[in-house]
């Protein structure tokens, strides 16, 4: 199947992708090149085909819920581009402007 | 054995052997490979970062502990890392702009439990960004060149952990393989690459590329080498709940295996239109060496292998869309500060990620998007059924499967970046055993052009042991392992 550029452009912004003119034009393309090749799949009858997600036969992992060692605050935040007495710093998500926040 | 004049002509059970009588310390081994890869990196680029002060802290502490009678299976012995493996003392980029710089604050499991046994740590290797393709290319530091022939590409994504092992810049190295990229890259490079079955190993620290598939395997010149690093690695972690918690067997006591009436599958579906001739006829050759080993083959058919790289393309990508989210500038890595917080994301994404890393987020965000969800992922995951059912029909009547690890030698460099599709094409004999979580093994069978060709070996899931028997029965009749590239002076 082939994507437009409306297409590309609501994917992208799903994907929180800030992308050129130039690099939506491309990947219109490649993106409608690629999914042509993929409907081979359309071939196969997989109606009565069970999904699998995962190979491993393991389900319902758990432990104990118990209070363990963890890597140390100040060890954390170091990699943060913004942090302030020891917390990651982030932008205002409610409030501030219009669309910049959860909802 | 008689010391070599070149300490890095060794592999990593021959230094295990001089190390523990004392004949070599590990600060000589790892001054030697260190060296090396002063000598061959203007060439190659294996490396992102060579880790000269820790490896060398590491080997004085190694001859320690060598000297207590403490030793471990690769106490004392180095090894590259994958840019993928989360490391405390050097940056884990996954050769990505958006982590430039980063450094995390914990060892992934496999770096720890190599950091316990007091092996030695070189550095971390070249990757394609986020372990996403198939030559090396789409690092954003640079492409590692083939030591074969440096004008073509050692394969991907662990392109860097295979070129240094051609190009003995280390003995072992790892890698991590989610369409092929430890077998694909050890076939170009004329080694041994081995991917276990998923759930062997932990992916505990692993930068996340599709959960459901990616696995840790080792690279290594010989088979033997490559059984050694898998048994210091694997095993369940309780930080992974993906791994398994099954015994990890004595690989290196169960090595030595007979061929005789072992039954070994060959699958007229990897024989594909568009093969490289030479590829085929080394394949072919290697086969009756199988057989004159004592092997039986017999035909299998893997009827759905012409879907897999379909599945796999939705797959992959849909999972490293829901992984590469966490990527968005607030708790790690670059930020590029936007007019708002959405803006930020946008810009933050937008600039840190390459064109092949967009172009898998695209694909797999579009996969998962309302409307298509079933169409694309609840289809590919049907598919995969049908794939994981070709090969388990299949191994009722073959103990392992023997194929090409790729259609071609490796290619000349830039020669698919134009052509995403046609890159893919790469992985088209590696990605079957991904779907199906089987263990896999690249050997080297021969050359074509005067580059080596792969052989590789897919077994039942968590029969590594069988998978290496007949690997290292067919590597030490064949003996293309005492191959290796001159690399040109530069």
């Amino acid at each position: 199947m082939s994507l437009t550029r409306k297409d590309v452009e609501h994917v992208a912004s799903l994907a929180r992708l800030g992308l050129s003119a130039d690099e939506l034009d491309m990947l219109q393309d490649q993106l409608s090149s690629i999914l042509g090749h993929i409907e081979v799949l359309n071939q196969l009858d997989t109606e009565a085909i069970p999904p699998t997600a995962q190979v491993i036969q393991l389900e319902n992992v758990l432990r104990p819920d118990e209070v363990r060692p963890s890597l140390p605050q100040e060890t954390v935040v170091t990699m943060a581009p913004e942090t302030r007495d020891g917390f990651i710093a982030v932008a205002a998500v409610m409030g501030g402007n219009d669309d910049g926040g959860a909802t | 054995m008689t010391l070599p004049a070149d300490l890095t002509l060794m592999t990593a059970a021959e230094a295990r052997s001089l190390l523990d009588n004392r004949e070599i310390s590990s600060v000589e081994l790892t001054r030697a490979y260190l060296e090396r890869i002063e000598e061959v990196e203007p060439a190659i680029h294996s490396y992102l970062h060579v880790m000269t002060d820790v490896a060398l802290t590491q080997a004085s502490d190694a001859d320690r502990r060598i000297e207590e009678g403490d030793i471990d299976l690769l106490t004392g012995v180095p090894i590259a890392l994958k840019d993928i493996l989360c490391t405390i003392d050097a940056p884990t980029t996954a050769a990505s702009k958006i982590l430039e710089g980063y450094v995390s604050p914990y060892d992934a499991r496999v770096v720890a439990r190599l950091r316990d046994q007091g092996a030695v740590f070189l550095g971390k290797t070249n990757t394609d960004e986020f372990a996403m393709g198939s030559s090396t290319e789409n690092s954003a530091y640079g492409q590692t060149h083939n030591p074969w022939d440096t004008s073509r590409v050692p394969g991907g994504s662990s392109g860097g952990s295979a070129a240094a092992i051609a190009a003995r810049e280390a003995p072992v190295s790892l890698g991590s393989d989610t369409g092929g990229s430890v077998r694909q890259p050890a076939g170009f490079c004329g080694i041994v690459g081995l991917k276990p079955t998923y759930g062997r190993v932990s992916r505990y620290g692993l930068l996340p590329f599709a959960s459901s598939l990616d696995q840790i395997g080792p690279f290594a010149r010989t088979v033997e080498d490559a059984a050694i690093v898998l048994r210091s690695i694997a095993g369940k972690d309780p930080m992974d709940s993906t791994s398994v918690p099954v015994e990890v067997p004595d690989y290196l006591a169960n090595l030595r295996q007979d061929l005789n009436g072992v039954r070994i599958g060959f699958a007229p579906q990897y024989t594909v239109s568009g093969m490289e001739p030479g590829v085929e006829a080394a394949v072919k050759v290697a086969i009756k060496q199988l057989e004159d080993l004592g092997a039986e083959i017999v035909e299998v058919s893997l009827p759905h292998t012409e879907y897999a790289l379909a599945t796999y393309y939705i797959t992959a990508p849909a999972e490293a869309s829901a992984n590469l989210a966490r990527y968005d500038g607030v708790r790690y890595g670059n930020r590029v500060e936007g007019d708002n917080l959405i803006d930020t994301y946008l810009q933050t994404r937008g600039r840190g990620f390459g064109p092949e890393v967009k172009r898998r987020i695209m694909l797999g965000t579009h996969a998962l998007s309302s409307g298509y969800y079933d169409a694309y992922y609840v289809k590919a995951q049907k598919v995969r059924t049908l794939i994981k059912q070709d090969f388990d029909v299949a191994f009722q009547s073959c103990d392992v499967i023997v194929a090409p690890t790729s259609p071609t030698i490796a290619f000349e460099a830039g020669s698919r970046t134009s052509d995403p599709y046609q890159m893919y094409l790469a992985d088209i004999f590696t990605i079957p055993a991904n779907m199906a979580g089987i263990p896999g093994i690249s050997v080297p069978c021969g050359f074509s052009d005067g580059m080596p060709v792969g052989l590789q070996f897919l077994g039942r899931a968590f029969d590594e042991s069988r998978l290496l028997g007949v690997a290292h029965a067919y590597e030490q009749a064949a003996g293309w392992y005492h191959k290796l590239p001159e690399i040109p002076a530069t």
